[in-house]
Protein backbone atom coordinates (compact mmCIF):
# COMPACT_ATOMS: atom_id res chain seq x y z
CA UNK A 1 0.00 0.00 0.00
CA UNK A 2 2.86 2.54 1.08
CA UNK A 3 4.51 1.36 -2.15
CA UNK A 4 1.35 1.86 -4.07
CA UNK A 5 1.12 5.44 -2.79
CA UNK A 6 4.35 6.59 -4.06
CA UNK A 7 3.69 5.71 -7.16
CA UNK A 8 2.82 9.15 -9.29
CA UNK A 9 0.09 7.82 -11.40
CA UNK A 10 -1.63 6.20 -8.73
CA UNK A 11 -1.75 9.87 -6.66
CA UNK A 12 -3.46 11.26 -10.17
CA UNK A 13 -5.52 8.51 -9.99
CA UNK A 14 -6.44 8.66 -6.28
CA UNK A 15 -6.67 12.13 -5.95
CA UNK A 16 -8.98 12.35 -9.30
CA UNK A 17 -10.91 9.67 -8.10
CA UNK A 18 -11.87 11.90 -4.89
CA UNK A 19 -12.40 14.99 -6.72
CA UNK A 20 -14.51 12.99 -9.23
CA UNK A 21 -16.22 11.22 -6.29
CA UNK A 22 -17.18 14.36 -4.56
CA UNK A 23 -19.41 15.95 -7.56
CA UNK A 24 -20.90 12.95 -8.66
CA UNK A 25 -21.77 12.41 -5.54
CA UNK A 26 -23.03 15.52 -4.65
CA UNK A 27 -25.19 15.38 -7.78
CA UNK A 28 -26.66 11.88 -7.51
CA UNK A 29 -28.64 13.46 -4.27
CA UNK A 30 -30.57 15.22 -6.96
CA UNK A 31 -30.46 12.81 -9.98
CA UNK A 32 -32.57 11.17 -7.27
CA UNK A 33 -34.90 13.73 -5.70
CA UNK A 34 -35.67 14.84 -9.01
CA UNK A 35 -35.87 10.96 -10.38
CA UNK A 36 -33.37 12.00 -13.32
CA UNK A 37 -31.73 8.98 -13.57
CA UNK A 38 -32.63 8.01 -17.18
CA UNK A 39 -31.63 12.08 -18.43
CA UNK A 40 -27.87 10.94 -16.89
CA UNK A 41 -27.89 7.62 -18.89
CA UNK A 42 -28.81 9.87 -21.90
CA UNK A 43 -26.67 12.27 -21.58
CA UNK A 44 -23.75 9.77 -20.84
CA UNK A 45 -24.42 7.67 -24.08
CA UNK A 46 -24.85 11.41 -25.85
CA UNK A 47 -21.41 11.91 -25.04
CA UNK A 48 -19.47 9.53 -26.75
CA UNK A 49 -20.65 10.68 -30.08
CA UNK A 50 -19.19 14.15 -28.90
CA UNK A 51 -15.82 11.98 -27.61
CA UNK A 52 -15.64 10.06 -30.65
CA UNK A 53 -15.68 13.71 -32.54
CA UNK A 54 -13.02 14.76 -30.77
CA UNK A 55 -11.22 11.83 -31.82
CA UNK A 56 -11.90 12.84 -35.33
CA UNK A 57 -11.14 16.45 -35.52
CA UNK A 58 -7.77 15.88 -33.57
CA UNK A 59 -9.14 18.32 -30.07
CA UNK A 60 -9.00 17.20 -26.88
CA UNK A 61 -12.00 14.86 -26.54
CA UNK A 62 -13.10 16.48 -23.23
CA UNK A 63 -14.45 19.57 -25.00
CA UNK A 64 -16.10 18.54 -27.59
CA UNK A 65 -18.11 15.86 -25.47
CA UNK A 66 -18.83 18.53 -22.89
CA UNK A 67 -20.28 20.54 -26.10
CA UNK A 68 -22.22 17.21 -27.19
CA UNK A 69 -23.63 16.38 -23.90
CA UNK A 70 -24.79 19.66 -23.01
CA UNK A 71 -26.27 20.54 -26.55
CA UNK A 72 -28.40 16.88 -25.76
CA UNK A 73 -29.36 17.69 -22.34
CA UNK A 74 -30.85 20.96 -23.74
CA UNK A 75 -32.49 19.25 -26.43
CA UNK A 76 -34.29 17.05 -23.91
CA UNK A 77 -35.27 19.80 -22.12
CA UNK A 78 -36.41 21.45 -24.81
CA UNK A 79 -38.49 18.49 -26.00
CA UNK A 80 -39.87 18.76 -22.77
CA UNK A 81 -41.06 22.00 -22.72
CA UNK A 82 -42.96 22.04 -25.63
CA UNK A 83 -44.77 19.29 -24.09
CA UNK A 84 -45.64 16.73 -27.44
CA UNK A 85 -43.13 14.21 -26.91
CA UNK A 86 -42.75 12.36 -22.84
CA UNK A 87 -39.31 13.15 -21.67
CA UNK A 88 -37.99 9.78 -21.48
CA UNK A 89 -39.08 9.02 -25.39
CA UNK A 90 -37.09 12.10 -26.13
CA UNK A 91 -33.93 10.72 -23.89
CA UNK A 92 -34.12 7.53 -25.66
CA UNK A 93 -33.68 9.14 -29.51
CA UNK A 94 -31.15 11.70 -28.77
CA UNK A 95 -28.81 8.93 -27.17
CA UNK A 96 -29.32 6.52 -29.86
CA UNK A 97 -28.60 9.23 -32.39
CA UNK A 98 -25.34 10.41 -30.84
CA UNK A 99 -24.29 7.48 -30.21
CA UNK A 100 -24.78 6.55 -33.81
CA UNK A 101 -23.33 9.79 -34.53
CA UNK A 102 -20.16 8.33 -32.48
CA UNK A 103 -19.73 5.67 -34.50
CA UNK A 104 -19.79 7.02 -37.54
CA UNK A 105 -16.82 9.80 -36.42
CA UNK A 106 -15.11 6.53 -34.88
CA UNK A 107 -14.98 4.95 -38.57
CA UNK A 108 -13.72 8.12 -40.08
CA UNK A 109 -10.91 8.94 -37.68
CA UNK A 110 -7.58 6.98 -37.24
CA UNK A 111 -8.72 5.05 -34.58
CA UNK A 112 -4.87 3.24 -34.25
CA UNK A 113 -4.17 5.72 -31.85
CA UNK A 114 -7.94 6.09 -29.93
CA UNK A 115 -8.44 3.98 -27.12
CA UNK A 116 -11.97 3.33 -27.19
CA UNK A 117 -12.40 0.95 -24.62
CA UNK A 118 -10.68 3.87 -22.19
CA UNK A 119 -13.66 6.02 -23.17
CA UNK A 120 -16.46 3.11 -23.00
CA UNK A 121 -14.95 1.83 -19.39
CA UNK A 122 -12.94 4.12 -17.89
CA UNK A 123 -9.37 4.16 -17.45
CA UNK A 124 -8.26 6.67 -14.39
CA UNK A 125 -4.79 5.07 -14.16
CA UNK A 126 -3.95 6.72 -17.28
CA UNK A 127 -4.55 10.05 -16.14
CA UNK A 128 -2.25 12.33 -16.83
CA UNK A 129 -1.42 15.47 -15.38
CA UNK A 130 -3.40 17.99 -17.61
CA UNK A 131 -6.41 16.05 -17.15
CA UNK A 132 -6.18 16.18 -13.46
CA UNK A 133 -5.78 19.94 -13.34
CA UNK A 134 -9.43 19.62 -15.94
CA UNK A 135 -11.10 17.38 -13.25
CA UNK A 136 -9.51 20.12 -10.65
CA UNK A 137 -11.11 23.27 -12.26
CA UNK A 138 -14.27 21.61 -12.66
CA UNK A 139 -14.90 20.59 -9.30
CA UNK A 140 -14.66 23.77 -8.20
CA UNK A 141 -16.38 25.01 -10.52
CA UNK A 142 -19.32 22.62 -9.78
CA UNK A 143 -19.25 23.01 -6.17
CA UNK A 144 -19.51 26.68 -5.90
CA UNK A 145 -22.78 26.62 -8.48
CA UNK A 146 -24.31 23.71 -6.38
CA UNK A 147 -23.82 26.00 -3.45
CA UNK A 148 -25.02 28.99 -5.23
CA UNK A 149 -28.05 27.56 -6.20
CA UNK A 150 -28.70 24.87 -3.55
CA UNK A 151 -31.64 25.97 -1.57
CA UNK A 152 -33.50 26.56 -5.37
CA UNK A 153 -32.33 23.00 -6.08
CA UNK A 154 -33.74 21.84 -3.16
CA UNK A 155 -37.27 23.52 -3.63
CA UNK A 156 -37.19 22.50 -7.43
CA UNK A 157 -36.49 18.46 -6.81
CA UNK A 158 -40.05 18.96 -4.01
CA UNK A 159 -42.38 21.13 -6.38
CA UNK A 160 -41.52 22.98 -9.19
CA UNK A 161 -44.77 24.39 -10.22
CA UNK A 162 -44.85 26.18 -6.27
CA UNK A 163 -41.02 27.15 -7.00
CA UNK A 164 -41.88 29.13 -10.04
CA UNK A 165 -44.97 30.74 -8.10
CA UNK A 166 -42.94 31.43 -5.02
CA UNK A 167 -40.45 33.80 -7.56
CA UNK A 168 -37.74 31.34 -8.19
CA UNK A 169 -35.98 31.33 -11.80
CA UNK A 170 -37.09 27.56 -13.03
CA UNK A 171 -36.12 27.19 -16.37
CA UNK A 172 -32.84 28.77 -16.07
CA UNK A 173 -32.49 26.73 -12.82
CA UNK A 174 -33.38 23.32 -14.88
CA UNK A 175 -30.81 24.39 -17.79
CA UNK A 176 -27.66 25.03 -15.48
CA UNK A 177 -28.60 21.70 -13.65
CA UNK A 178 -28.35 19.65 -16.76
CA UNK A 179 -25.22 22.17 -17.98
CA UNK A 180 -23.53 20.70 -14.71
CA UNK A 181 -24.61 17.63 -14.57
CA UNK A 182 -23.02 17.06 -18.52
CA UNK A 183 -20.17 18.53 -17.66
CA UNK A 184 -19.92 16.29 -14.14
CA UNK A 185 -20.73 13.13 -16.42
CA UNK A 186 -18.15 14.32 -19.17
CA UNK A 187 -15.23 14.07 -16.34
CA UNK A 188 -16.47 10.97 -14.38
CA UNK A 189 -16.07 9.27 -18.00
CA UNK A 190 -12.17 9.36 -16.85
CA UNK A 191 -12.99 7.20 -14.07
CA UNK A 192 -15.74 5.00 -14.51
CA UNK A 193 -16.14 5.57 -18.50
CA UNK A 194 -19.02 6.59 -20.74
CA UNK A 195 -20.95 3.17 -19.89
CA UNK A 196 -20.99 3.03 -16.37
CA UNK A 197 -21.12 6.64 -15.86
CA UNK A 198 -24.80 6.23 -14.97
CA UNK A 199 -24.24 4.42 -11.88
CA UNK A 200 -21.89 7.37 -9.96
CA UNK A 201 -24.69 10.00 -10.95
CA UNK A 202 -27.74 7.66 -9.29
CA UNK A 203 -26.41 5.27 -7.13
CA UNK A 204 -24.56 7.50 -4.21
CA UNK A 205 -28.06 9.46 -4.04
CA UNK A 206 -29.63 5.68 -3.78
CA UNK A 207 -27.58 4.50 -1.03
CA UNK A 208 -28.24 8.30 0.81
CA UNK A 209 -31.93 8.13 0.18
CA UNK A 210 -32.26 4.82 2.03
CA UNK A 211 -30.47 6.23 4.98
CA UNK A 212 -31.39 9.29 5.54
CA UNK A 213 -34.11 11.87 6.14
CA UNK A 214 -32.54 15.47 5.53
CA UNK A 215 -31.48 16.45 1.98
CA UNK A 216 -27.81 18.05 3.69
CA UNK A 217 -27.23 14.54 5.94
CA UNK A 218 -28.14 12.84 2.32
CA UNK A 219 -25.20 14.70 0.54
CA UNK A 220 -22.56 13.38 3.22
CA UNK A 221 -23.38 9.96 2.77
CA UNK A 222 -23.70 10.40 -0.67
CA UNK A 223 -20.46 12.00 -1.14
CA UNK A 224 -18.82 9.54 1.44
CA UNK A 225 -20.50 6.41 -0.56
CA UNK A 226 -19.05 7.86 -3.52
CA UNK A 227 -15.26 8.48 -1.82
CA UNK A 228 -15.17 5.22 -0.34
CA UNK A 229 -16.26 3.20 -3.10
CA UNK A 230 -13.78 5.04 -5.18
CA UNK A 231 -11.01 4.91 -3.32
CA UNK A 232 -11.38 1.13 -2.24
CA UNK A 233 -12.07 0.23 -5.67
CA UNK A 234 -9.17 1.68 -6.61
CA UNK A 235 -7.09 0.14 -4.19
CA UNK A 236 -9.02 -3.28 -4.78
CA UNK A 237 -8.62 -3.30 -8.59
CA UNK A 238 -4.66 -2.41 -8.80
CA UNK A 239 -4.04 -5.14 -6.27
CA UNK A 240 -5.92 -8.09 -7.93
CA UNK A 241 -5.38 -6.37 -11.52
CA UNK A 242 -9.31 -6.25 -12.18
CA UNK A 243 -10.71 -3.03 -14.56
CA UNK A 244 -10.91 -0.53 -12.32
CA UNK A 245 -13.90 1.94 -13.13
CA UNK A 246 -15.97 -1.45 -13.30
CA UNK A 247 -14.34 -2.52 -8.97
CA UNK A 248 -15.96 1.40 -8.14
CA UNK A 249 -19.03 0.57 -9.57
CA UNK A 250 -19.67 -3.08 -8.30
CA UNK A 251 -18.41 -1.77 -4.76
CA UNK A 252 -21.13 0.81 -4.64
CA UNK A 253 -23.71 -1.65 -5.73
CA UNK A 254 -22.26 -3.77 -2.96
CA UNK A 255 -22.75 -0.56 -0.53
CA UNK A 256 -26.40 -0.19 -2.18
CA UNK A 257 -27.46 -3.77 -1.33
CA UNK A 258 -26.23 -3.10 1.90
CA UNK A 259 -27.88 0.12 2.77
CA UNK A 260 -31.17 -1.81 1.13
CA UNK A 261 -30.70 -4.65 3.71
CA UNK A 262 -29.85 -1.80 6.54
CA UNK A 263 -32.89 0.03 5.84
CA UNK A 264 -35.01 -3.09 6.12
CA UNK A 265 -33.84 -4.08 9.29
CA UNK A 266 -34.48 -0.28 10.60
CA UNK A 267 -38.21 -1.02 9.42
CA UNK A 268 -38.61 2.75 8.59
CA UNK A 269 -41.36 3.75 6.43
CA UNK A 270 -38.89 6.29 4.46
CA UNK A 271 -38.11 6.01 0.45
CA UNK B 1 -54.13 51.08 -9.12
CA UNK B 2 -58.11 51.00 -8.31
CA UNK B 3 -58.98 49.01 -5.47
CA UNK B 4 -59.36 45.88 -8.21
CA UNK B 5 -57.44 42.69 -6.81
CA UNK B 6 -58.15 40.54 -10.22
CA UNK B 7 -59.45 42.12 -13.60
CA UNK B 8 -59.81 39.49 -16.45
CA UNK B 9 -61.08 40.79 -19.44
CA UNK B 10 -62.38 38.74 -22.54
CA UNK B 11 -59.86 35.49 -21.41
CA UNK B 12 -59.81 32.17 -23.44
CA UNK B 13 -58.14 29.69 -23.37
CA UNK B 14 -57.54 26.40 -25.16
CA UNK B 15 -55.29 23.37 -24.09
CA UNK B 16 -54.68 21.01 -27.45
CA UNK B 17 -57.50 22.71 -29.55
CA UNK B 18 -59.86 22.22 -26.15
CA UNK B 19 -61.78 25.65 -25.47
CA UNK B 20 -60.68 25.43 -21.02
CA UNK B 21 -62.17 28.89 -20.47
CA UNK B 22 -64.38 31.07 -22.73
CA UNK B 23 -65.06 34.81 -22.93
CA UNK B 24 -64.67 35.27 -18.96
CA UNK B 25 -64.96 38.81 -17.81
CA UNK B 26 -64.15 39.21 -14.43
CA UNK B 27 -63.43 41.75 -11.40
CA UNK B 28 -62.32 40.78 -8.08
CA UNK B 29 -62.80 43.63 -5.29
CA UNK B 30 -59.45 43.68 -3.21
CA UNK B 31 -60.73 42.40 0.53
CA UNK B 32 -63.32 39.93 -0.45
CA UNK B 33 -63.53 36.09 0.08
CA UNK B 34 -64.36 34.89 -3.67
CA UNK B 35 -65.41 31.30 -3.97
CA UNK B 36 -65.21 29.33 -7.11
CA UNK B 37 -67.56 27.14 -8.04
CA UNK B 38 -67.81 24.70 -10.76
CA UNK B 39 -68.28 20.31 -11.37
CA UNK B 40 -64.77 18.81 -12.36
CA UNK B 41 -62.93 19.35 -15.92
CA UNK B 42 -65.28 23.04 -15.63
CA UNK B 43 -61.67 25.23 -15.33
CA UNK B 44 -61.43 26.46 -11.99
CA UNK B 45 -57.71 25.61 -11.65
CA UNK B 46 -56.82 27.11 -14.82
CA UNK B 47 -58.50 30.02 -13.67
CA UNK B 48 -56.46 29.82 -10.74
CA UNK B 49 -53.43 29.31 -13.08
CA UNK B 50 -54.40 31.71 -15.26
CA UNK B 51 -54.04 34.45 -12.80
CA UNK B 52 -50.86 32.83 -11.40
CA UNK B 53 -49.07 33.32 -14.74
CA UNK B 54 -48.54 29.48 -14.69
CA UNK B 55 -50.47 29.11 -17.66
CA UNK B 56 -50.92 31.86 -20.82
CA UNK B 57 -54.33 32.72 -22.52
CA UNK B 58 -54.99 31.69 -25.20
CA UNK B 59 -56.83 35.21 -26.26
CA UNK B 60 -57.50 38.39 -23.67
CA UNK B 61 -56.29 39.95 -20.27
CA UNK B 62 -55.43 38.86 -16.94
CA UNK B 63 -54.31 42.14 -14.27
CA UNK B 64 -53.66 41.14 -10.89
CA UNK B 65 -53.28 44.47 -8.74
CA UNK B 66 -53.38 46.66 -12.08
CA UNK B 67 -49.85 44.22 -13.44
CA UNK B 68 -49.69 41.20 -15.42
CA UNK B 69 -48.74 37.86 -13.31
CA UNK B 70 -45.08 38.26 -15.14
CA UNK B 71 -44.44 41.46 -14.18
CA UNK B 72 -45.75 41.48 -10.48
CA UNK B 73 -43.34 37.84 -10.47
CA UNK B 74 -40.93 39.66 -11.85
CA UNK B 75 -41.35 42.82 -8.85
CA UNK B 76 -41.44 40.60 -6.18
CA UNK B 77 -44.95 40.92 -5.64
CA UNK B 78 -45.85 36.84 -4.92
CA UNK B 79 -48.77 35.78 -4.92
CA UNK B 80 -49.82 33.15 -2.36
CA UNK B 81 -50.65 30.10 -3.70
CA UNK B 82 -52.06 26.58 -2.24
CA UNK B 83 -52.18 23.60 -4.99
CA UNK B 84 -54.66 21.03 -5.38
CA UNK B 85 -51.92 18.32 -4.57
CA UNK B 86 -48.71 20.15 -2.45
CA UNK B 87 -47.31 17.17 -1.46
CA UNK B 88 -46.41 15.23 -4.74
CA UNK B 89 -43.51 13.09 -2.87
CA UNK B 90 -44.88 12.22 0.67
CA UNK B 91 -41.37 11.29 1.80
CA UNK B 92 -39.39 13.91 0.20
CA UNK B 93 -36.79 14.54 3.20
CA UNK B 94 -37.63 18.14 4.65
CA UNK B 95 -38.47 19.75 7.03
CA UNK B 96 -42.08 21.62 7.98
CA UNK B 97 -40.09 24.84 8.79
CA UNK B 98 -37.72 23.88 5.74
CA UNK B 99 -40.84 24.08 3.47
CA UNK B 100 -42.64 26.87 4.98
CA UNK B 101 -39.00 29.19 4.21
CA UNK B 102 -39.29 28.01 1.01
CA UNK B 103 -42.07 30.63 0.60
CA UNK B 104 -39.16 32.79 0.91
CA UNK B 105 -37.31 32.11 -1.83
CA UNK B 106 -38.18 34.23 -4.21
CA UNK B 107 -37.63 37.47 -1.67
CA UNK B 108 -34.20 35.79 -0.67
CA UNK B 109 -32.44 35.53 -3.93
CA UNK B 110 -29.63 33.30 -5.59
CA UNK B 111 -26.78 31.87 -3.23
CA UNK B 112 -27.95 34.11 -0.08
CA UNK B 113 -29.31 31.37 2.81
CA UNK B 114 -32.32 32.38 4.80
CA UNK B 115 -31.84 35.04 7.47
CA UNK B 116 -33.44 35.27 10.90
CA UNK B 117 -36.04 37.49 9.14
CA UNK B 118 -36.99 34.64 7.16
CA UNK B 119 -37.07 32.04 9.98
CA UNK B 120 -38.82 35.03 12.19
CA UNK B 121 -41.30 34.96 9.76
CA UNK B 122 -41.87 31.35 8.61
CA UNK B 123 -42.29 30.63 12.20
CA UNK B 124 -45.12 33.47 13.06
CA UNK B 125 -46.94 31.71 10.18
CA UNK B 126 -46.39 28.47 11.35
CA UNK B 127 -47.56 29.79 14.39
CA UNK B 128 -50.48 31.74 12.92
CA UNK B 129 -52.09 28.16 11.57
CA UNK B 130 -51.48 26.58 14.45
CA UNK B 131 -48.54 23.94 14.20
CA UNK B 132 -45.40 25.54 15.21
CA UNK B 133 -44.55 22.82 17.60
CA UNK B 134 -44.40 20.62 14.19
CA UNK B 135 -41.68 23.23 12.56
CA UNK B 136 -39.19 20.00 12.86
CA UNK B 137 -40.78 17.04 11.97
CA UNK B 138 -40.23 15.45 8.42
CA UNK B 139 -43.59 16.60 6.25
CA UNK B 140 -44.31 13.74 5.22
CA UNK B 141 -45.46 12.36 8.69
CA UNK B 142 -48.15 15.14 9.26
CA UNK B 143 -51.76 13.99 8.89
CA UNK B 144 -53.52 15.48 5.83
CA UNK B 145 -54.56 18.47 7.82
CA UNK B 146 -51.50 19.35 9.26
CA UNK B 147 -49.93 19.11 5.75
CA UNK B 148 -52.20 21.58 4.22
CA UNK B 149 -52.05 24.09 7.24
CA UNK B 150 -47.54 23.92 6.59
CA UNK B 151 -48.90 24.70 2.79
CA UNK B 152 -50.97 27.57 3.62
CA UNK B 153 -48.11 28.96 6.16
CA UNK B 154 -45.57 28.87 3.30
CA UNK B 155 -48.50 30.49 1.04
CA UNK B 156 -48.14 33.37 3.46
CA UNK B 157 -44.49 33.54 4.31
CA UNK B 158 -44.31 35.09 0.15
CA UNK B 159 -46.06 37.77 1.56
CA UNK B 160 -49.16 38.25 -0.63
CA UNK B 161 -51.86 40.13 -0.93
CA UNK B 162 -53.66 37.61 -2.89
CA UNK B 163 -54.31 34.39 -1.47
CA UNK B 164 -54.87 31.30 -4.00
CA UNK B 165 -56.89 28.02 -2.61
CA UNK B 166 -57.15 24.90 -5.37
CA UNK B 167 -59.40 22.44 -3.03
CA UNK B 168 -57.86 23.10 0.11
CA UNK B 169 -60.33 20.88 2.15
CA UNK B 170 -60.35 17.71 -0.38
CA UNK B 171 -59.13 15.09 1.50
CA UNK B 172 -59.58 16.38 4.95
CA UNK B 173 -62.47 14.91 7.08
CA UNK B 174 -65.79 17.06 7.94
CA UNK B 175 -64.31 18.51 11.67
CA UNK B 176 -60.69 19.42 9.98
CA UNK B 177 -62.75 20.66 6.99
CA UNK B 178 -64.71 23.22 9.03
CA UNK B 179 -61.67 24.38 10.57
CA UNK B 180 -59.70 25.10 7.90
CA UNK B 181 -62.07 27.39 6.58
CA UNK B 182 -62.03 28.89 9.93
CA UNK B 183 -58.45 29.38 10.05
CA UNK B 184 -58.11 30.73 6.17
CA UNK B 185 -60.92 33.31 7.39
CA UNK B 186 -59.03 34.57 10.32
CA UNK B 187 -55.88 34.66 8.16
CA UNK B 188 -57.76 36.52 6.00
CA UNK B 189 -58.97 39.23 8.64
CA UNK B 190 -55.56 39.53 10.13
CA UNK B 191 -53.74 39.75 7.36
CA UNK B 192 -56.28 41.90 4.99
CA UNK B 193 -56.08 39.34 2.22
CA UNK B 194 -58.36 39.26 -1.01
CA UNK B 195 -58.85 35.19 -1.14
CA UNK B 196 -60.45 32.90 -4.33
CA UNK B 197 -60.83 29.75 -3.05
CA UNK B 198 -61.76 27.04 -5.81
CA UNK B 199 -63.72 24.00 -4.59
CA UNK B 200 -66.78 21.34 -5.57
CA UNK B 201 -68.27 21.86 -1.58
CA UNK B 202 -71.26 23.89 -2.31
CA UNK B 203 -72.50 24.21 1.33
CA UNK B 204 -69.05 25.29 2.92
CA UNK B 205 -68.12 27.34 0.42
CA UNK B 206 -71.78 29.32 0.38
CA UNK B 207 -71.16 29.56 4.12
CA UNK B 208 -67.76 31.17 4.39
CA UNK B 209 -67.68 33.41 1.33
CA UNK B 210 -68.55 36.89 0.07
CA UNK B 211 -69.04 35.91 -3.38
CA UNK B 212 -69.84 33.32 -5.44
CA UNK B 213 -68.22 32.31 -9.01
CA UNK B 214 -69.86 29.79 -10.61
CA UNK B 215 -67.61 28.50 -13.71
CA UNK B 216 -68.65 25.93 -16.27
CA UNK B 217 -65.88 26.85 -19.08
CA UNK B 218 -67.96 30.28 -18.96
CA UNK B 219 -68.71 32.18 -15.84
CA UNK B 220 -71.51 33.46 -13.57
CA UNK B 221 -71.12 35.73 -10.99
CA UNK B 222 -73.22 35.88 -7.51
CA UNK B 223 -73.46 38.07 -5.17
CA UNK B 224 -73.87 37.27 -2.15
CA UNK B 225 -74.84 33.87 -0.86
CA UNK B 226 -77.34 31.77 -0.37
CA UNK B 227 -77.41 30.91 -4.60
CA UNK B 228 -80.41 29.62 -6.23
CA UNK B 229 -80.87 25.90 -7.71
CA UNK B 230 -80.94 27.36 -10.91
CA UNK B 231 -77.91 29.15 -11.05
CA UNK B 232 -76.05 25.73 -9.65
CA UNK B 233 -77.84 23.65 -12.57
CA UNK B 234 -76.70 26.14 -15.19
CA UNK B 235 -73.46 25.86 -13.85
CA UNK B 236 -73.17 22.10 -13.25
CA UNK B 237 -75.22 21.47 -16.30
CA UNK B 238 -77.52 18.82 -14.23
CA UNK B 239 -80.59 18.92 -11.72
CA UNK B 240 -79.41 19.99 -8.44
CA UNK B 241 -81.51 19.07 -5.27
CA UNK B 242 -80.76 21.15 -2.24
CA UNK B 243 -80.49 19.34 1.13
CA UNK B 244 -81.12 22.24 3.85
CA UNK B 245 -79.13 23.26 6.66
CA UNK B 246 -80.46 25.96 8.01
CA UNK B 247 -80.15 28.67 5.28
CA UNK B 248 -77.55 27.41 3.47
CA UNK B 249 -78.01 24.45 1.05
CA UNK B 250 -75.64 21.84 2.72
CA UNK B 251 -75.26 19.34 -0.19
CA UNK B 252 -76.17 18.71 -3.91
CA UNK B 253 -77.08 15.37 -5.22
CA UNK B 254 -77.95 14.76 -8.71
CA UNK B 255 -81.47 14.80 -9.57
CA UNK B 256 -82.89 11.70 -11.47
CA UNK B 257 -84.95 11.63 -14.37
CA UNK B 258 -86.41 8.24 -14.10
Amino acid sequence: MIDLLHLDFFQRALLAGALLSLIGGLLSVFVILRRMAFIGVGISHSAFGGVALGFLLGVDPLWTGVGFAVLVALLIEWVRSQGRLEEDAAIGIFFAAAMALGVVFLHFSPTYNVDVFGVLFGNILAIGQVQLIQILIITLAVLATMAAIFKELVFLSFDEEMAWVSGVPVEALRCLFLVIMALVIIVSIYLVGIILVSALMVIPGAIARQLTQKVRTMIVVAMASALGSTLGGLYFSYQVDWPSGAAVVLLLSLLFMISTLVRRTRQRPIG
Amino acid sequence: MGSEAVQIRNLYLKFNHLLILENINLEIQAGRFVGVLGPNGAGKSSLLKVILGLVKPSRGEVLVFGETPHKLRRMRHLVGYLPQRPLGNPHFPVSVLEVVLMGRYGHIGLIKRPGATDKEIALRNLDRVGIAHLADRPIGELSGGEQQRVFIARALSAEPRLLLLDEPTVSLDVCSQDELYELINNVKLELNLTVIMVSHDIGAVASHVDDIICINRRIHVHQSPPIGRIALENTFGCSVEFLFHGEIPHRVVRVHDD
